[in-house]
């Protein structure tokens, strides 16, 4: 009798520990089999904040339940650096960013191949999406992700400060520089040009520059080339332009959200940055600059106006998701042609060709906006950052020089440095 | 048992034979239950902390060393093999990051620590005694003991601003140009240090006003007898008989500083800013397993911090108990 109780009070303390063990992981991963919820996990962006407006929509259309988790995107990616290792099942569609996460998310396995699926409804049209992003959404051949949003780098420039210094709209690289030093000079307030400055977070703005200096991050044999003449160039052109033009003071921790602020404050009078973020800076309630702004096309360098092209986000199933149908239901509901119209008429440049060649697409954009868009949807790369699996430790290495240019350091020189880590770094990955 | 008679109908006879049962007879499960409690109390009353100490201490330290054992990377499911000691031989002989962040957490604990523990003890000696309004300079001293450290980070992150920021608005108000701050490669550890300090001060004035209210007046006021004066009186009255707790104080705080996380990450990011100028262990080891997913290594940087954090403690409790004595 006493060993009897023994063991049953073994097996309720290890059913307790197992359970407070799950207690991070999912409840009712059953239900949603039965109940058909879709667990939808997004990042705060607008194109989330449109379909979180329509999902009531779908709810009603399919019968389907939607359980929404939002967050921010160092979150996001925690998120599923936590809950994907653990092989949760417990997130069904998942907002992932294809350049950043999509080779090694497909590498261990947390993604579901989607092949046969996006080519089985013709009306749903998997060709009508653009090649580049339709490209950086398949892995050896496999399609695991729909894109949503796409960016392209363009120029953001303040029409009065262009005008009062009686400087053109610059086409090329050597126009933007001047024009950046005769603003500055004239203006102390003023910095001639703002970029982002952060080690990690200017890599991808910093790329356009790369491609239009005639570089890349790796040249055709798949070797390291940021220590090439094109690339150190391009080094010392962005980071000379933020050094001797940029705002007083910069900081080297600089991301988008920081060096938008100072454009809108009108504290900057050229800006390079994503499209896709456009709204900062024209929506009167966040920039003090609103009805100033224009836009153009990226600079003419040496190779000509090469700026990235690429899917920012996109939308992925869970592999370990117990309910991948209604999932991919959820995919192609929220990336149907009307759904795509409505987000790029919420101001999110979307993947699909229809979308752009239909007239609507681009109403609601600055009509400056919408022909630099499609002057670089021709010319553009698709990628903005090196195509590996560790793409957060490459954009560390090859990021180190602009850095260091900026802080004034020879550009040639961290260039040659960084060309050997991340040589090094590449070589770690082949293994 | 119940529910099975009633299905049968005659409730009443078997709830008396049930009773009947239960006071004299063989024993019934629930008895049984009790004897065996009762004899296993020692290990009845000490499952529920066994079992969390098992599962959210022994478990996560022990898995975390085995991972430091293998090469695993991208993800913890993903095959990896046992490589021994490599991972320990590889952060060991890494002088770009590895150092440079131990020396940081050094740094930030050492400075941040000695100057809380003497504002800290200049703030208790002032609040010491009693005075008009009191009630009302405690209160607002803990403040900043309450807010959350991600905010405290946003808000210093904005008070610092080089260009927008309200310090360098005052600094230039009375003609010092504007500094970096926050964005500076020689400034920011400093920086982030003063936020620690103003932060985490409050508590260590809460800990030593403790000990001070505890003193007994009569060795002071013999000093003073002796003619003592007031340095005299805190050098070798005071602070002797406060050491203990001044020891508790730098414990505490000691441990929380060494792996203090929030403010550095909320104000600086991953890596710890460009030039990885806040970049502590923790940082470091939060870096490698959440951005560049080398579990192995990462487990090793931090099998090797827990290592730093118990020598730490172990030498400062031998001098606690030295002074005891």
């Amino acid at each position: 009798m006493k060993r009897r109780s023994i063991v049953k009070y073994a097996a309720v303390a290890a059913a307790l520990s197992l359970g407070v063990t799950a207690c991070g992981g999912g409840s009712g991963s059953s239900d949603a089999k039965t109940s058909g919820t879709v667990r939808v996990t997004l990042a705060n962006h607008v194109w989330t904040d449109g379909i979180k407006a329509a999902i009531p929509e779908f709810e009603k259309a399919t019968g389907l339940k939607v359980e929404l988790t939002q967050l921010g995107e160092d979150q996001l990616s925690d998120q599923y650096n936590v809950k994907l290792n653990a092989g949760s099942d417990e997130i069904d569609v998942m907002m992932y960013r294809p350049l950043q996460e999509g080779k090694a998310f497909a590498k261990n396995g947390y993604l579901a191949d989607l092949t046969s699926k996006v080519s089985a409804d013709s009306n749903w049209d998997w060709k009508d999406y653009q090649d580049g992003p339709v490209k950086a959404s398949t892995v050896d051949g496999k399609v695991v992700g729909v894109p949503i949003i796409t960016e392209r780098e363009v120029l953001y420039y303040r029409k009065d400060l262009l005008a009062a210094a009686g400087v053109q709209v610059p086409k090329t690289m050597d126009e933007l520089e001047a024009a950046a030093k005769k603003i500055s000079a004239s203006n102390p307030d003023t910095a001639g040009f703002v970029a982002r400055t952060g080690k990690s977070a200017a890599v991808t703005q910093f790329s356009s520059f790369l491609y239009s200096f005639g570089g890349d991050f790796v040249d055709a044999s798949g070797k390291s080339a940021v220590g090439s003449d094109a690339a150190k160039k391009a080094y010392s052109f962005y980071g000379g332009l933020i050094k001797n033009y940029g705002p007083k003071n910069v900081s080297t921790d600089m991301s988008w959200p920081e060096a938008m602020a100072i454009f809108t404050q009108g504290k900057a009078a050229f800006y390079t940055e994503a499209d896709s973020l456009y709204k900062n800076a024209t929506d009167p309630a966040k920039s003090k600059v609103s009805d100033k702004v224009g836009f153009a096309a990226l600079p003419a360098g040496p190779a000509g106006s090469k700026p990235y092209n690429i899917p920012s986000w996109g939308l992925a199933v869970n592999k370990a998701s117990s309910n991948q149908d209604n999932a991919w239901k959820f995919i192609q509901w929220a990336t149907s042609k009307d759904r795509t119209l409505a987000a790029q008429k919420a101001g999110v440049p979307g993947p699909r060709a229809s979308v752009w060649a239909d007239p609507a697409g681009t109403s609601t954009y600055p009509q400056d906006l919408a022909d630099a868009i499609a002057a670089s949807a021709k010319t553009g790369v698709g990628h903005d950052r090196p195509e590996v699996v560790t793409v957060g430790k490459a954009r560390e290495i090859v990021g180190a020089p602009i850095v260091a240019t900026i802080t004034g350091a020879d550009a040639s020189a961290a260039a040659d440095t960084a060309n050997d880590a991340f040589q090094k770094f590449l070589d770690s990955e082949k293994k | 048992m119940s529910v099975l008679n009633n299905s049968r109908g005659d409730t009443a006879r078997d709830t008396t034979r049930d009773a009947a049962r239960g006071a004299s007879r063989t024993p019934g499960p629930r008895k049984n239950f009790s004897a065996w409690a009762n004899r296993h109390r020692k290990w009845l009353f000490a499952a529920p902390a066994m079992i969390f100490v098992g599962v959210l201490i022994v478990f996560p330290l022990a898995w975390t060393i085995y991972l430091s054992l293998t090469d695993s990377q991208g993800s913890v499911r993903a095959a990896s093999e046992f490589v021994g000691l490599e991972n320990y031989l590889t952060v060991l002989s890494d002088v770009e990051r590895f150092w440079p962040a131990v020396g940081r957490t050094l740094t930030f604990t050492g400075v941040a620590l000695v100057c809380e523990v003497v504002l800290g003890m200049g703030i208790a000696l002032l609040l010491w005694r009693p005075f008009r309004g009191e009630k009302w300079v405690r209160v607002a001293i803990l403040l900043p003991l309450v807010a959350t450290p991600v905010a405290v980070g946003m808000m210093w992150r904005l008070i610092f601003d080089p260009n927008i920021g309200f310090v360098n608005q005052l600094l230039g108000m009375i003609g010092i140009p504007p500094q970096p701050w926050l964005s500076g490669q020689d400034t920011a550890l400093g920086t982030t240090i003063f936020m620690d300090i103003w932060q985490w001060t409050p508590m260590v004035v809460l800990i030593l006003l403790a000990g001070l209210t505890s003193l007994s007046e009569e060795p002071d006021e013999a000093a003073r007898m002796d003619g003592a004066n007031a340095f005299q009186r805190f050098f070798f009255i005071t602070l002797p008989l406060m050491m203990p707790t001044v020891i508790v104080a730098i414990l505490l705080r000691g441990i929380d500083a060494l792996k203090t996380f929030d403010i550095l990450y909320a104000t600086k990011g991953k890596g710890g800013g460009s030039f990885h100028e806040v970049e502590t262990l923790n940082v470091y080891a939060y870096g490698l397993s959440f951005d560049y997913n080398q579990y192995g290594l990462s487990s090793a940087v931090l099998i090797l911090f827990f290592m730093i954090i118990i020598i730490t403690m172990w030498l400062l409790t031998m001098r606690k108990k030295a002074v005891s004595k």
